[in-house]
C-alpha cells in the first residue's frame, strides 16, 4: 500500500497545485459581477480530449501501482518462488521501444506538416506494437512449456495476470491508433489529424514507461522489486 | 458585498467557450435509446439503478422475514439468506446509490449545473450507461444460473467467496466477479466525462468557487471513485484468476471437506487491503454528493445562503482526501500490528473533523433562515439528524478497544445503514422531489411525498435504533438463525419481529413513492419556470424541462455564486446565478 500512497499523495499535490491556480481562496459572496478576470470559460488551457487521456493515464497508473503493491505484498508472504527468467522479454521491450520511437516520429511528422511521415510513423509504429504483443503471447506458450509450470506459482500467476492487463491496454491504444491510421489515409491535411497522432504517442509513451516499470522491477531479474522495497525500508 | 456594476459601455465579451459540436439524433432510436444527450443517459441510469434496486429492497424483506420469524418461511433455508444479504448489499451499495448518484444525478446536473451544452465526451458516456446495462444484466443473470448468486457476503473475501460450499460457488461468483469489472469500466468511462466536464465545461463566469456544492460533491466523489474503483478491478480480476484458472493470489493451502485443494500460498488479506482499499473511499463515493446536493436544498428551501461556503469546498476536499488513508479500520479484526491500528483509528477520527464542519454549517445555515418545510427540506433534515446518527456511531467503531467486540454484529449494520444507507437514500429522495419539476415539468403530489417522508424517516429509525441494542447485545450479523443462544434472550427475538414488522411498511411506503413518479408524470401540477425560485443554472435554462444542448442560441455567463439568496436591495429573494448586475440595479 506504501506505493500506492505514494502515488495518491502525488496525484494529491497536483490537485493541491491546481487548485491553488484556481483561487479556491477566493470569497464567492463578495464577488460580484463582469468576470474579465475571474473566469473566461474553458479550464486546463490543453484540449479537452487530452485532459480526458491524462486523467484516464492517472486511472490506468493507479490500477498498475495496486499491482506491484500487490506483487510486493505475495513477495514477503511465505511460499514465494522468483520467476524463471525469460530473454524473450528483452526482445518484446525493444519492440515496443521501437514501436514508441516510430509514434514519436509519426507525431513530429504531423507537427512539420507531412502527411506522408505521419502515415509512415503510426503504420511503423503499428507493426512494432503487434510485434510485441506477439512476442508477449510467445513469453506466455514458453512459461507454460516449462517443465514444472505450475498456476499456483505466484510469480508465474503475476506475470500473466499483469502483462495481461499491460497488454489489453496496448490492444485497445492499437484499436485507437487504428483509426487514426485510416483517417490520417483519408485526408490530406495534418491539422485534422494532429490531435489525434499526438494522443496515441503520447498513450504509447506511457504504456512503455509502464511496461519497463513493470519489466525493471518485477521480470527482468529475481528480486529488483525486494531490493527497493528493503532500500526504502518498507520489507 | 461588493457590486461591481455595468456600464453601459462595459458589455462583456462574447463568450470564449468553443462552442462543441453537438451530436443531433436522427431517430427515434438515437434519442431516447442510443442518446448521447446527458440527460437521456442520466434518466437511463437513474431507471436502471431503480429497477435493480427494488430487487435489492425485496430481497432485504425476505432476509428481514426469515430473522423476524425464523421457522416459519419454509422458502428461505440458509444459503438463501447468505446469497440475500450478499446480493443486497452489493446491489444497495455499489448498483444503485453508487450508480444514482454519479451516473443518474452527475450526468443530469453536472452539465446543467456548470453551463455546458453537454458532457464533453457524449459518446463515452453513452458507452458507460450501456456497460452498466450490461453490468447489471450479468449481475441479474447470477440468479438464475444452477446455485444461485454467490452468497459470500458483499465483500466477497476468500478463500469462502470461491469455495464450493460456499452458496453460489460456482457459476454465481464468476457472474458477481465480472459484473463488478464490467461495472468499473463502465464506471470509468462516465468518470472521465464528469470529472473533465467539470474542469474544462464551465461556462464563462463559472469560476470553480461559484460551482454549487451539488457539483463540488459529485466532482470529488468522481475523482475518488476513479482512484479507489481500480483497487475493486485488480482484486476482482485476480479472484477470477483463482477461482477460473486455479491460480493462488489469494487462497492458501486449504483442506475442503478433508480434500486438500491444489492451491498454495495465497493471501486472504491481500484482498482485504484491496478491497477495502476501495470500500471506504466508496463510503465517501456515495456520501460527497450527498452532502453537496442536501447542501444546495438547505439553500435553496431556507432561502438562504450556505453557511461558510468555502469550508465546505474544503471540507469535500479534505475528507475526499482522508477517505484514501483510513481503508483499514474496517479490518480492526484481521490480526494486524496494534501500531497500525491506532494509525487508522487516528486518521479515522480525524475525518470527523471536516465532516463536524459540514454538519454545523447546515445547521448554521437553517439558523434564522426562512425555512420552507417542503418534501425536499424535509428529507433534507431528515439526512441532517440521520447522518450525525449514523456519524456518531462511527466514532465508536472507529476506536480499535471499541470495535473489536461490536466487530460483526448488528451494532456495525446499523451504524452502516444509518450513515450510508439510509442518509444518501434521504438525499436522493429529496433530489428527486427538488429536480422532478425540472425534469419533468411537473411537481410530485405533496401529499404523498409528505406521507413518504414521514413514513420512511420514522421507519427507519424504528428499524435501526433497535438494531443499535441488538448488536451491544451481541446478536450477530449474517447468521441466519441464532437457534438456542444462551446470551441471547427472548427479548432480542421480539425485537427483531418487531424491526421486521417495520422494515415491511416503510418498504412498501416506497411503492407509494413509484406510484407517486409515474401518478404526477400524468397529472401532477405543471410546475412552471423555477419553482422552487432556485438560483442555479440548472434552472434558467430557455425551455423546462432543458431542451436538447440545454441553452438556447447562446451559453449562459455566470455573475455570481449560487448562493445569492435574501440579498439587500435585490427585487426578488433570490438572484440568477447568470443574471446581470446591470438588470438589477434597474
Amino acid at each position: 500500500m506504501s506505493i500506492t500512497t505514494l502515488f495518491l499523495a502525488v496525484i494529491a499535490s497536483i490537485v493541491v497545485w491546481f487548485f491553488l491556480q484556481q483561487r479556491l481562496a477566493a470569497k464567492p459572496w463578495l464577488e460580484e459581477g463582469p468576470i474579465d478576470d475571474l473566469h473566461d470559460g474553458g479550464g486546463f488551457s490543453l484540449p479537452t480530449a487530452k485532459l480526458g487521456l491524462r486523467v484516464f493515464l492517472a486511472v490506468v497508473t493507479v490500477l498498475f501501482m495496486l499491482l506491484i503493491m500487490a506483487y510486493g505484498i505475495r513477495m514477503a508472504l511465505e511460499e514465494w518462488r522468483p520467476a524463471p527468467q525469460l530473454s524473450l522479454l528483452w526482445l518484446n521491450t525493444v519492440m515496443l521501444v521501437l514501436s514508441s520511437v516510430a509514434m514519436q516520429f509519426a507525431q513530429s511528422a504531423s507537427r512539420r506538416g507531412e502527411i506522408d511521415g505521419v502515415r509512415i510513423g503510426l503504420i511503423v509504429g503499428g507493426v512494432f506494437a503487434v510485434a510485441f504483443l506477439g512476442g508477449q503471447i510467445l513469453a506466455w506458450r514458453q512459461l507454460n512449456m516449462l517443465v514444472g509450470f505450475d498456476v499456483t506459482h505466484p510469480a508465474i500467476a503475476f506475470f500473466y495476470l499483469i502483462t495481461g492487463l499491460h497488454g489489453l491496454h496496448v490492444l485497445g491504444g492499437l484499436v485507437a491508433c487504428g483509426s487514426t491510421t485510416a483517417k490520417a489515409w483519408r485526408s490530406f491535411d495534418v491539422v485534422q489529424v494532429r490531435l489525434s497522432v499526438e494522443l496515441c504517442t503520447i498513450y504509447w509513451h506511457f504504456l512503455l514507461l509502464v511496461w519497463l516499470v513493470l519489466f525493471g522491477l518485477l521480470f527482468s531479474g529475481n528480486d529488483n522489486l525486494g531490493t527497493l522495497l528493503t532500500i526504502c525500508g518498507i520489507r | 458585498m461588493v457590486d461591481v456594476r455595468l456600464g453601459a459601455d462595459e458589455a462583456i465579451p462574447l463568450a470564449e467557450v468553443g462552442e462543441v459540436e453537438l451530436y443531433h439524433p436522427k431517430s427515434w432510436v438515437t434519442k431516447y435509446v442510443f442518446s448521447q444527450d446527458a440527460k437521456v443517459i442520466a434518466i437511463q441510469y437513474s431507471m436502471t439503478a431503480t429497477a435493480i434496486g427494488l430487487v435489492a429492497l425485496v430481497l432485504s424483506w425476505l432476509m428481514r422475514l426469515q430473522l423476524g420469524f425464523p421457522d416459519t418461511f419454509s422458502f428461505i433455508d440458509p444459503s438463501d439468506y447468505l446469497q440475500f444479504i450478499t446480493m443486497h448489499g452489493m446491489i444497495m451499495v455499489i448498483y444503485l446509490l453508487t450508480a444514482m448518484f454519479l451516473g443518474g444525478f452527475g450526468n443530469y446536473l453536472i452539465p446543467l449545473m456548470v453551463g455546458a451544452r453537454d458532457m464533453v465526451f457524449p459518446y463515452v458516456n453513452m458507452l458507460s450507461y450501456w456497460v452498466y446495462l450490461l453490468a447489471v444484466l450479468v449481475l441479474v443473470a447470477s440468479f438464475f444460473v444452477p446455485g444461485g448468486p454467490t452468497g459470500a457476503g458483499w465483500t466477497l473475501y476468500p478463500p469462502q467467496a470461491i469455495l464450493s460450499n460456499t452458496p453460489g460457488g460456482g457459476l454465481g461468483i464468476i457472474l458477481m466477479l465480472v459484473s463488478l469489472i464490467l461495472f468499473i469500466i463502465g464506471f470509468t468511462m462516465g468518470g472521465l466525462n464528469y470529472v473533465v466536464t467539470v474542469l474544462q465545461g464551465r461556462t464563462r463566469g463559472m469560476t470553480l468557487m461559484r460551482l454549487p456544492l451539488t457539483i463540488w460533491g459529485i466532482f470529488t466523489a468522481t475523482v475518488l471513485a476513479l482512484l479507489a474503483f481500480p483497487a475493486l478491478f485488480v482484486g476482482a480480476v485476480m479472484m477470477l484468476f483463482d477461482r477460473v484458472l486455479g491460480t493462488s493470489f489469494f487462497i492458501p493451502a486449504i483442506v475442503e471437506m478433508g480434500t486438500p485443494l491444489k492451491h498454495s500460498g495465497g493471501s486472504p488479506l491481500l484482498f482485504q487491503h484491496l478491497f477495502w482499499f476501495f470500500g471506504h473511499p466508496e463510503v465517501y463515493i456515495v456520501a460527497l454528493p450527498a452532502f453537496g446536493i442536501v447542501s444546495d436544498l438547505i439553500a435553496t428551501h431556507a432561502r438562504r445562503h450556505i453557511f461558510g461556503y468555502r469550508m465546505m469546498v474544503w471540507a469535500i476536499v479534505a475528507i475526499g482526501a482522508l477517505s484514501f488513508v483510513v481503508w483499514a479500520h474496517h479490518m480492526y479484526v484481521s490480526g494486524m500490528n496494534p501500531y497500525f491500528g491506532f494509525y487508522f483509528a487516528t486518521t479515522t477520527l480525524i475525518i470527523a473533523i471536516p465532516t463536524a464542519i459540514k454538519v454545523y454549517n447546515w445547521v448554521l445555515t437553517l439558523w434564522k433562515a426562512d425555512i420552507h418545510l417542503t418534501v425536499p427540506m424535509l428529507f433534507a433534515l431528515g439526512f441532517i439528524v440521520t447522518f450525525v446518527n449514523g456519524g456518531l456511531t462511527g466514532l465508536f467503531l472507529g476506536n480499535v478497544v471499541v470495535d473489536v467486540p461490536l466487530s460483526d454484529t448488528m451494532f456495525v449494520v446499523a451504524h452502516f445503514h444509518m450513515v450510508m444507507g439510509v442518509a444518501p437514500i434521504l438525499v436522493i429522495f429529496g433530489a428527486i422531489y427538488h429536480w422532478y419539476p425540472l425534469i419533468t415539468g411537473r411537481m410530485l403530489n405533496e401529499a404523498l411525498g409528505k406521507f413518504h417522508f414521514w413514513v420512511t424517516f420514522l421507519g427507519a429509525y424504528l428499524i435501526y435504533f433497535p438494531m443499535h441494542y441488538l448488536g451491544l447485545m451481541g446478536v450477530p450479523r449474517r447468521y441466519y438463525a441464532m437457534g438456542e443462544t444462551a446470551f441471547i434472550p427472548q427479548s432480542a427475538q421480539q425485537l427483531n419481529a418487531f424491526i421486521t414488522i417495520a422494515a415491511l411498511i416503510v418498504g412498501f411506503a416506497q411503492m407509494v413513492f413509484l406510484f407517486n413518479l409515474i401518478w404526477s408524470l400524468f397529472k401532477g401540477k405543471h410546475a412552471g419556470r423555477n419553482p422552487w425560485r432556485a438560483t442555479t443554472l440548472e434552472w434558467q435554462t430557455p425551455e423546462i424541462p432543458p431542451g436538447h444542448g440545454n441553452w438556447g442560441k447562446e451559453l449562459p455567463v455566470v455573475y455570481r455564486w449560487a448562493y445569492a439568496y435574501n440579498v439587500p436591495g435585490a427585487e426578488q429573494d433570490f438572484l440568477p446565478q447568470n443574471q446581470p448586475p446591470a438588470a438589477r440595479a434597474a
